[in-house]
């Protein structure tokens, strides 16, 4: 067991070192010279000359790397081009208030989605699999911008029960019900694809395990139905698991179309201000923190995959 | 050890003359046609394939012409009988137009990714180990980016516009094929009639084109036309943030994105772009479905 | 199977190099080690010694059989001979030539002139492809044979091997049965013409009454085409209907060759003696009652030192965990005829042959005089 999350974790460390090395590449695929996109043109150039040599532009490139990379560890995601506030701060009170969101959903889809999944495949082919199967592939086939915008129609404009906009006064964290009904339409939105996705994931993992021989034979030893169900969904799990992980990383990283509509002050709006201001530095420290968290998430989920299931650990 | 008669196996029941012989792909074609759920997919998909290739006869208006005169009608107005948008241009006439953007955006980006996706990963697949796991780790790298995120980042940099949008798109999709050819490749490469190729003296790439690709292509191409689906939703998703098609083309998200404003004052023609990009997706996504069961014969044992 | 007396010999293929005398395959210690997963951070891999220093030869136009429990080695040892895998050291000689040798024959030579026949697994056939492209692939392939002509080929191929083509060669593997797949696994070995033949439990899986028909198909295209085979099974009986020479494997390791009717009738080893014990008797008044052969087969990841089949024998002494036994003649036993011939089955070899082919070599201490066992010496044991 410690030899595989040792080889794990080297592998890990491997990953975020490559996921380094692709966004550092990222502002270099910018047409032009990073400094232009910096300064505004008519900028002097003792300036322009004296920025280079700070941001270390002219040194050659793997120096850069590793100097950006130092920073880095250290804790440090430069400066935000336009606000001039470090990234860090902003960056992770910003990814606070989506974690507001994406955790919420997670729950309720991982939840909604096994639930489904599991009865649907124990009432295989009859009107009630049929019903859950439908659900879940329109979850999945729905883009959840559209689904945000069509909640916020029907119950903020048509039946206006709901807020349509905004985080509320709290400030993430619901402190009361008022707050938390900011959140109510965004998470259910979130929630759509994962619910999906696992529905359906869950649906045929368990019709597999279930062709198999061995639930006939609990059956046969005179389990009771929900025993059976428990040992089923013990060997469903760690595939699930890692679909769960995905869709974690997932819901991280593409909250940015359900922050924009909602306008919801997450990492994903963040993100996006980023790209429209040309904001690099930011741009540069939120790919590389969401995506060292999906790299996180999917370490913990295959750890946890290997508790459950002796066999991966080997 | 006394005679055994020889029985004569051309005689054996079973393989009656007439009987036309079926081969894999002539099963998969006879399952799908019996499948109705699969054919009113594959007739809807026809319908809006057809719809954009012929949207100059199709459409009603031009596409980018509007009238403030015009704005936001709402649905059922003689003339514009799915309304107007925000510039008063004729709502239908962009879905129709825009189905092309939508398809183009959404099925081009699979068709490069598993064209490179594909050959990576059959070549991962067959080669030893040093090559296979270099492949797979940088395949791992690009895996380690959520796709939305990965997909954003790359057209926040390089920009906006339709082409930027299927490079970018191909880029995200090209990993998972890897991934799973690879993994199908591999299956397959183990198994007995490989192996019995390989005694046989036959030459590397007489083997995987024989023997390999036509037991890979089924998996990847159930895999590919749920991808499809999926790319459908993020070029729209690109659009409907600004990093994907520009206005004033008409492309289903950027649509959305536009008339966002409207909700309060139109909400269903607000609506109507989201409606074509689930029903094609939706349509894609039961495509794939359908094609994964047609495929998955259980073997007799 | 004809019960009488063979003694015209087979005829001559056309591309007989080495004699009538030359042996066609002369393996001499071969050995494949594979590396079971290292543990983190050690030093030592572990080895899987599948195949560690086996040496037989086998004579043209002969069978040969080879037998022993699952994980013997006797599939790695298939493979090996046709460079599916490559072995770790030893040398295959084909028809006096060294394999792989600069002034040998090569790898893709070697493979023209010897083929496998695989298990019937659902996987030995292509699912995609027609019988006759399936039969057809190696000479297309490999050979550059014009593809009208390959096709031609493989559809006299399937009429040799009892299938009509003109229903079979446009059909495709799921449509046929067992026996008839198993067939069309033999029609694609001979498609590239070969001279040995290697059988890797070709009728295991098939019904009793096919496999039947299968033998006798096999035994006919022998004489027909004047092939020799190496014949792999686990089942004792079909071994000896087939084989004109056994060998008995074990983790690796030959512990007992001979003439099959030598075998069969006086096997020296105490293995191939349990394994004889093992098989049901038919006659009611001897039933086994007791389980002839304890325990399971050791770890075959690090093997025992010595003699591998100590953990199991009876008869086990200290000196069998020192020194590894070596294969090797056995002295004449008391009261044994030296043609070595089973009565069931007469040898078609019993006119001549060269001595050593023939001989009856066993890999125990108590065979060898003066090696330290407390049983050596005192001749041939005979049975229980």
């Amino acid at each position: 067991m410690a030899q595989f999350i040792t080889l794990r974790l080297l592998h890990t460390i491997l990953i975020l070192f490559g996921v380094s090395v692709v966004t550092f590449g990222l502002i270099h695929l910018i047409p032009g010279n990073p400094l232009d996109i910096l300064l505004p043109p008519e900028a002097p150039k003792e300036v322009v000359e004296r920025l280079k040599v700070e941001f270390g532009f002219d040194k050659p490139l793997y120096l850069q790397y590793f100097a950006w990379l130092g920073r880095v560890v250290r804790g440090n995601l430069g400066t935000s081009v336009f606000t001039g506030l470090p990234v860090t701060g902003e960056l992770f009170s910003a990814l606070g208030n989506t974690l507001c969101l994406a955790v919420p959903a997670a729950l309720v889809g991982f939840s909604l989605g096994t639930t489904f999944g599991t009865l649907a495949a124990f009432n295989y082919g009859r009107a009630l699999d049929k019903l859950f199967s439908i659900i879940t592939i329109l979850g999945l086939s729905m883009p959840h911008y559209w689904l945000a915008i069509v909640l916020v129609i029907v119950l903020a404009v048509l039946w206006p029960i709901l807020p349509a906009v905004g985080m509320g006064s709290g400030g993430g964290l619901p402190t009361s019900w008022e707050d938390a009904r900011f959140l109510i339409l965004p998470v259910v939105t979130l929630s759509m694809i994962p619910m999906g996705v696992i529905g359906r994931m869950v649906r045929s993992t368990v019709l597999e395990i279930l062709s198999q021989e061995f639930p006939t034979a609990l059956q046969a030893k005179g389990l009771r139905r929900r025993r059976i169900v428990w040992h089923v969904l013990k060997n469903a799990a760690p595939p699930a698991m890692a679909v769960m992980g995905l869709q974690l990383g997932y819901l991280l990283g593409g909250s940015i179309l359900v922050e924009t509509v909602f306008n919801w002050p997450g990492s994903g709006q963040f993100m996006n201000l980023a790209i429209f201001r040309r904001d690099i530095p930011v741009l540069q420290g939120t790919v590389l923190v969401l995506a060292s968290f999906f790299v996180l998430i999917n370490l913990a989920v295959d750890v946890a995959q290997a508790l459950i299931d002796p066999r991966i650990r080997r | 050890m006394t005679e055994i008669s020889l029985v004569d196996p051309a005689l054996v029941p079973e393989v009656a003359a007439g009987l036309e012989p079926r081969g894999y792909w002539q099963g998969v074609g006879e399952r799908l046609l019996r499948d109705r759920v699969t054919l009113a997919v594959a007739a809807v998909l026809a319908v809006i394939i057809l719809l954009a290739v012929f949207a100059p006869w199709v459409a009603t208006h031009d596409p980018l012409q509007g009238s403030v005169l015009r704005r936001l009608k709402p649905v059922g107005t003689p003339g514009y009988f799915l309304g107007t948008d925000e510039t008063g241009r004729d709502i239908w006439s962009r879905l129709v137009y825009g189905a092309r953007l939508s398809l183009i955006c959404g099925i081009t980006p699979v068709l490069f990714a598993t064209m490179i996706g594909g050959a990576l990963g059959l070549i991962a697949g067959i080669s030893g180990r040093f090559v296979n796991m270099a492949v797979m780790r940088v395949v791992d790298v690009f895996y380690a980016f959520p796709s939305v995120l990965l997909a954003i980042a790359i057209c926040g940099v390089i920009g906006a516009g339709i082409g930027n949008t299927i490079l970018s798109l191909s880029v995200v999709f090209t990993p998972p094929i890897v991934r799973i050819t690879e993994s199908l490749t591999t299956q397959v490469k183990n198994r007995d009639f490989v192996e019995a190729a390989r005694a046989s003296a036959a030459p590397l790439l007489s083997i995987i084109r024989h023997q390999i690709v036509p037991n890979v292509l089924g998996g990847m191409l159930v895999y590919a036309t749920s991808l499809v689906s999926i790319s459908i939703i993020l070029s729209a998703g690109l659009s409907f943030l600004g990093l994907g098609v520009t206005p004033p083309n008409p492309e289903w998200g950027l649509m959305l994105n536009a008339l966002r404003q409207a909700i309060f004052v139109n909400p269903i023609v607000a609506a109507l772009p989201g409606v074509a990009i689930v029903i094609t997706s939706l349509c894609f996504n039961l495509l794939s479905d359908g094609l994964r069961s047609a495929m998955d014969i259980k073997l007799p044992a | 199977m004809s019960t009488t007396d063979f003694l015209a010999a087979a005829p001559a293929a056309a591309n007989d190099r080495g004699g009538a005398k030359q042996p066609l395959l002369i393996v001499r210690e071969l050995k494949k080690y594979f590396s079971a997963k290292t543990r983190f951070l050690s030093l030592r891999a572990d080895q899987v010694q599948a195949v560690d220093g086996v040496s037989f030869s086998i004579a043209k136009g002969s069978t040969l059989g080879v037998v022993g429990e699952s994980g013997c080695g006797k599939s790695t040892t298939a493979r090996l001979l046709l460079h599916l895998i490559e072995p770790d050291a030893g040398e295959i000689i084909f028809d006096g030539e060294a394999v792989g040798a600069s002034d040998g024959i090569s790898v893709r030579d070697l493979r023209l002139a010897a083929q496998m026949v695989f298990q019937d697994s659902y996987s030995s056939l292509n699912p995609r492809a027609t019988i006759g492209d399936i039969i057809a692939f190696g000479p297309r392939a490999a050979k550059g044979v014009a593809s009208r002509v390959a096709t031609q080929r493989a559809e006299n191929l399937l009429e040799q091997v009892g299938l009509r083509a003109s229903l079979f060669a446009r059909r495709y593997p799921h449509e046929l049965s067992g026996g008839q797949r198993q067939r069309v696994n033999i029609a694609r070995a001979l498609a590239l013409e070969p001279r040995l033949l290697i059988l890797d439990e070709a009728v295991s899986a098939l019904d009793k009454s096919v496999e039947a028909q299968i033998l006798n198909l096999l035994s006919d295209l022998r004489d027909d085409l004047g092939l020799t085979y190496l014949f792999i099974s686990h089942d004792l009986n079909v071994v000896r209907h087939v084989s004109d020479r056994v060998v008995v494997m074990y983790l690796g390791r030959i512990v007992e060759a001979g003439d099959v009717g030598e075998i069969f009738r006086r096997p020296l080893h105490p293995y191939t003696q349990a394994l004889l014990r093992a098989m049901p008797s038919m006659d009611p008044d001897h039933r086994t009652s007791e389980p002839p052969l304890t325990g399971d087969p050791p770890n075959p990841i690090n093997p025992p030192s010595g003699c591998r089949f100590r953990t199991r024998c009876v008869f086990a002494e200290a000196v069998c965990a020192r020194v590894s036994p070596v294969l090797a003649a056995a002295k004449s036993a008391i009261g044994g005829s030296e043609d070595g011939n089973d009565p069931l089955r007469p040898s078609r070899f019993s006119s001549g042959g060269d001595r050593a082919d023939r001989e009856h070599q066993v890999a125990c201490h108590m065979m060898v005089t003066g090696s330290g066992h407390s049983r050596a010496g005192a001749g041939a044991f005979g049975h229980d």
